[in-house]
């Protein structure tokens, strides 16, 4: 799927199982899926390096939806890949089932246990470290929220990876300026979120989060000494006009009318 | 006991190629040997404990065997949930390494004891528990943690404790090893209380009264087998621990015959109390402030066994 219109059709998609999920289970976090799906769609699609059939494979590149509460963007991007089965799509949330409102680590292609945020990057870290030992080319990529960017740990991370020369790392933070509660900026004021990961060491750039292109020129880029940043703007919610940049989304779940209007609006025939 | 850490890991990460050491920003010069000789397996995490955790996690993804070593209850009460989500949960073989443990920096204050790391971290899943009484069993314990491929937490003392083993025993995780003496009293030492028991016991044997003391290194998972034997027996089971009594391994041993339905009275717990210890001097007046100290256990084993 090289087509940009085929990529646009395909986060589509990716939104529109994401709302069904919603829906089906009664689950939140609706929202914060949503502004990621463009970032996993560009990363599963024009960046990773692995084999969907082999997909423990050691030589693989490595994705850690770090933001635990998106899972459902990711089970649905896995679905896509036939990692993940249609069965366990539906089976999201049931009893018996591994498809969690956060990711398991026993689910096929998920590489670490998120949900409690301020972990991914340090595991990140970990992997990408892990690499460097053993001398193998994999890349590892971690994608952070920017609510996340209040734990501690995650700027301990930062120092690591800055210091180690983890060169062969990528964070990407999702910034749609919210949080659970609240606008990120009132809650714990990140801003000047790019400066402050430059001074902590990273090579960092900047992108609109949801320009597939963009994110995949970004993303893409490298330097040889330090640890990549990716600061990509998004709007929570995004693709669906009554959810977008409206933080009631992070818990509100969509009822029946809603999820007919959000399919007709994401072009889904 | 650090130091035969320092000696063990040392020839252990000489013998197998995926052992990584990360450390806390501490040991200055007690990794010398292993720095100089595996430089691009030892990593100096800074004083980053959490995060210290999390990279041994991703380390241990990718076929690594990580251990993270500083002093105890930052390396475990500061990062809790990173153990037991990073490293417990996918089950990975991170080793968790404290150095200093229960009152080993007693002089150095609150902030640098441990007295509740056993209490939390035997409530996670997978965890294996390891206290070593001396030098010969952190050597033994090593070995066989590396070859055990679990989560583990190593709770070591410092320095200088003494020699408990003239030779090196054998050393089963989950095994308690018997040290000496007979009788139905058996004293079971946890890590560097176990140089206590056996002063316990000495002191006992003076009044004419015979026990067994045990090193019972290891705390999960416990050694059915040897409780099971005390028990049945009717024997006197005393658990001598350098940590609080709250969730310590007495609290995990009565949890273990209650839920078997033995009676427990002849069950006693020495370990420290529910409060914070302040100005306790050395290692031995602190002992020495909540009893725990040979004089102390031995009159009440003595008084118990009048009133059982």
């Amino acid at each position: 799927m090289k087509n940009r219109n085929d990529l646009k059709k395909l986060s589509n998609l990716v939104r529109f199982e994401v709302l069904k999920m919603s829906h089906a289970a009664n689950a939140p976090h609706l929202a914060s899926s949503l502004s990621c799906v463009d970032i996993i769609t560009v990363i599963y699609k024009k960046i990773l390096n692995f084999n969907s059939e082999n997909i423990s494979c050691a030589s693989r590149d490595r994705f850690i939806l770090s933001k635990g509460h998106a899972a459902t963007a990711l089970y649905a991007m896995l679905n896509h890949l036939n990692i993940l089965s249609r069965e366990d799509i539906l089976s999201y949330t049931k009893r018996g089932s591994l498809l969690e409102e956060h990711p398991n680590p026993k689910l096929p292609g998920v590489e670490a246990a998120t949900g409690s945020l301020g972990h991914g990057l340090s595991v990140g870290c970990g992997i990408a470290l892990s690499s460097k030992i053993n001398k193998s080319n994999f890349e590892t990529f971690v994608l952070l929220s920017d609510g996340e960017c209040n734990e501690g740990s995650t700027w301990e991370a930062a120092l690591f990876a800055s210091a180690k020369k983890l060169n062969k790392l990528t964070a990407i933070v999702d910034f749609n300026k919210w949080q659970a509660t609240g606008r990120s900026q009132k809650v714990l004021g990140l801003d000047p979120l790019v400066d402050k990961f430059h001074s902590f060491g990273w090579d960092v750039s900047e992108v609109d989060g949801h320009n597939h292109d963009e994110l995949e020129t970004c993303i893409k880029q490298k330097n040889k000494d330090k640890p990549s940043m990716v600061v990509a703007h998004t709007v929570k919610g995004k693709g669906v006009s009554f959810m977008e940049d409206d933080n009631n989304w992070h818990y509100r779940i969509p009822n029946q009318s809603e999820l007919e209007k959000a399919k007709r609006e994401l072009n889904i025939k | 006991m650090r130091n035969a850490f320092a000696e063990e890991i040392t020839t252990l990460a000489q013998t197998y190629s995926d052992i990584v050491l990360l450390a806390g920003d501490i040991g200055n010069r007690l990794f010398d040997r292993y720095k100089e000789s595996i430089p691009e397996r030892f990593y100096n995490c800074g004083v980053a404990e959490a995060n210290m955790t999390g990279v041994a996690s991703g380390l241990a993804t990718n076929g690594l065997k990580a251990f993270t070593y500083t002093i105890t209850p930052f390396n475990t009460c500061r990062c809790f949930e990173q153990i037991r989500l990073d490293i417990c949960y996918p089950n990975l073989p991170v080793t968790i390494v404290g150095t200093g443990s229960g009152l080993s920096y007693a002089g150095l204050g609150a902030t640098h004891h441990s007295m509740e790391d056993i209490g939390i971290l035997r409530t996670i899943p997978n965890l294996q528990i390891i206290c070593p009484a001396d030098q010969s069993e952190v050597r033994l314990s090593l070995r066989a943690i590396y070859e055990s491929n679990k989560p583990t937490y190593l709770r070591l003392g410092k320095k200088g404790e003494p020699k408990v083993h003239d030779n090196d025993p054998e050393f089963k995780i989950g095994q308690a090893i018997k040290l000496w003496g007979s009788g139905n009293i058996k004293i079971l030492g946890v890590g560097n209380t176990v140089d206590l028991s056996i002063r316990c016991h000495n002191l006992l044997k003076n009044k004419g009264v015979d026990s067994e003391v045990f090193s019972f290194h290891t705390i999960k998972p416990l050694d059915d087998n040897l409780l099971n034997q005390i028990f049945n027996e009717n024997c006197y089971c005393i658990v001598v621990e350098e940590h609080g009594l709250i969730g310590g391994v007495g609290s995990a041993i009565l949890e273990w015959a209650n839920d078997r339905g033995f009676e427990t009275n002849k069950l006693m717990r020495f370990g420290g109390p529910d409060r914070f210890l302040s100005a306790v001097g050395s290692q031995e007046s602190a002992r020495d402030e909540i009893g725990l100290n040979a004089e102390s256990i031995s009159s009440k084993i003595l008084n118990r066994m009048r009133s059982v």
